[in-house]
């Protein structure tokens, strides 16, 4: 490496393009399984400064995979991340400044070991022998990619939905392996109205004609139902008034009604849209162990309260939630926000007013940048300072 | 006298009444000058609560922790007497449910200090009175209708409102922002016809 300081004049820091890691160690599952090889796909954009101060690892949501920002592709072909507006040269996430590391997750579809992958003691692909993964078992792949890239000490953990979860799980395993902790329109455990979109989901996918008990890999893919998921999952992701705005009641391509049962709101045929283009690069057993994932994530398992899981934490967060997001509404940050006062822990929380429903994580980056930024500074700051005090005594 | 003005003149004299290295809660903190002040110069450790997403972010940029609430929602989370001092700077006015906002005060912190605008100060007695409309002053300067101050107070009525609710006022501090003098002056006599806002240390009554 060049460079000492963080880059700032520079518009295109380094993009690792996709790597690809096999942990040394046989991976215990939360569910007491082992699996005996797990390979882990990550990214990584902008430089690692000398003291490693400045890596910060952004966690993706349900359908999102390791590129989280622009670079090159598996094809080498540059294209958009994930996180694009948030994540890049001088945006909340600066990559001018910070080492960004995002892995696709366990149980992914995206080059991590998932259902899709190979079972080494079989031959076969693992379809639902797969044993069911939780937010703390993909952590703790994180974890030990991390390990074995040297990186001691997070900067900061950050991600929205999904994503935040596995933040949030980082802060209460690991406090001494982050300096700060920041959760993006999440929730501490999900509700039930969450639990069952979850569950209408799998239904569909279970039920599908194609799905040949998640051993479809050879032959037909249950598209329909992992399409329909997909639809009801983008309905929780909107909102009343962003649908109201973006699709109204029109009709797509007619003029007057059709008395009959084919796609003629604007909304149906988006939505009909989405679900096509997931399935061309999704997995329906992905998409079931997230969900399942998800539904069993209570980040207060095993504690009485949020206060003693995180009493007298290190770890400073900064909480985000969206005022138009009913999947995990602002009320469950407030109840991470109540729980970390309870801790006696350093927080920062703002309600970010928005139309876009949940989806207003990948939409709003001004809004986020605002609160991202500064907190960010203060760390690097802090996390630079304390490098060079270590260095003197 | 503008309200800056006020907010200046008792955020000092907050910053004289708290020891060095108290435990501060700012309810209403703005851009966070009083906590990066308490921070840099006490030692204090600083949180703040504040609704405006500018402020917030300034505060941010201070390298402060705050949280975006509303007051009258209270201060949920916080065990009891976790903060040596609950600071509410010149906000008990606005807030829709005062005598809440207090309790909780007094319940996550061992002291509050609370300053207001002295509704009784003499100007605005002289401007009802002479005028027999709603005083509108320079620190005081919304019509009655579209004003965030919901719930003016006098010093005397301050006293009640305490006692009232659970508390304790130990220390009481008329001051004269507004005066012929460019200094805040302390008042010693008549405050609630002579002082134009006050400062007072409440605690928990026993």
């Amino acid at each position: 490496m060049t460079e000492n300081t963080p880059a700032g004049g520079r518009t295109s820091p380094p993009a690792s393009g996709p790597q690809s890691h096999t942990l040394a160690r046989p991976l215990k599952l939360s569910c007491g399984r082992e699996l005996p090889q797990v390979t882990v796909a990550y990214e990584t954009f902008g430089e690692l400064l000398p003291d490693r101060s400045n890596a910060v690892l952004v966690c993706h949501a349900l359908s999102g995979d390791a590129h989280v920002a622009t670079g090159a592709g598996a094809d080498g072909a540059e294209r958009e991340g994930w996180w694009d507006p948030v994540v890049g040269p001088g945006k909340g996430i600066d990559t001018n400044r910070y080492f960004v590391i995002c892995t696709n997750v366990l149980g992914g579809c995206s080059g991590t070991t998932g259902p899709g992958s190979t079972d080494p003691e079989t031959g076969e692909q693992y379809g639902l022998r797969f044993p069911l993964v939780t937010v703390e078992d993909m952590v703790e792949v994180q974890v030990a990619l991390l390990d074995e890239l040297g990186i001691d000490k997070l900067l900061c953990v950050a991600g929205g939905s999904m994503g935040g979860m596995q933040a949030l799980t980082w802060a209460r395993r690991y406090p001494e392996r982050v300096r700060t902790c920041l959760p993006v329109a999440t929730t501490w455990r999900l509700a039930a109205q969450s639990i069952a979109f979850n569950e209408v989901g799998r239904t569909a996918i279970l039920g599908d004609r194609n799905f040949a008990g998640g051993d479809y890999y050879g032959g037909e893919q249950p598209s329909q139902g992992l399409a329909v998921a997909r639809m009801i999952g983008h309905i929780t992701y909107l909102s009343d008034e962003s649908m109201h705005h973006k699709f109204g009641r029109r009709l797509r391509d007619r003029d007057a009604l059709a008395f009959d049962f084919v796609s003629e709101f604007e909304v149906e045929t988006y939505l009909a849209h989405q679900g096509r283009k997931f399935v061309e690069r999704f997995d329906a057993n992905t998409y079931l162990y997230m969900t399942k994932a998800m539904d069993y994530f209570d980040l207060c398992n095993g504690a009485d309260s949020l206060a003693e899981v995180f009493s007298d934490t290190p770890v400073r967060f900064l909480v985000l939630s969206f005022s138009s997001d009913w999947l995990f509404p602002t009320y469950q940050s407030r109840e991470i926000v109540d729980g970390l006062r309870g801790a006696g822990a350093e927080v920062s929380f703002a309600e970010i007013p928005s139309p876009y429903g949940h989806d207003a994580f990948l939409l709003e980056p001004e809004e986020q940048r605002r609160y991202m930024e500064p907190f960010l500074l203060r760390a690097l700051d802090e996390a630079r300072g304390t490098v060079e005090e270590g260095e003197l005594s | 006298v503008t309200p800056a003005d006020l907010l200046r003149a008792d955020l000092k004299l907050v910053t004289e009444l708290v020891p060095h290295g108290s435990r501060v809660l700012d309810l209403g903190c703005g851009d966070g000058s009083l906590m990066a002040h308490l921070r840099d110069e006490r030692g204090c450790v600083v949180r703040g609560i504040e609704l405006d997403p500018s402020e917030i972010a300034a505060a941010l940029h201070r390298g402060l922790s705050v949280v975006q609430a509303d007051l009258d929602d209270g201060l949920t989370g916080f065990p009891d007497n976790v903060f040596d001092f609950v600071v509410l700077s010149q906000t008990l006015q606005v807030v829709r449910h005062p005598a809440f906002v207090l309790r909780e005060m007094i319940r996550v912190g061992k002291r509050g200090i609370v300053s207001f605008p002295n509704f009784g100060h003499w100007r605005i007695r002289g401007y009802l009175a002479a005028r027999g409309r709603m005083p509108v002053s320079r620190s005081i300067p919304f019509s009655w209708y579209d004003t965030p101050n919901i719930h003016h107070t006098t010093i005397t009525d301050f006293r009640d409102f305490v006692s009232a609710n659970g508390g304790v006022i130990e220390q009481e501090f008329p001051l004269l922002v507004g005066g012929f003098s460019a200094k805040v002056q302390r008042v010693s006599v008549w405050p609630n016809m002579l002082a134009d806002t006050a400062v007072a240390v409440v605690g928990p009554a026993k």
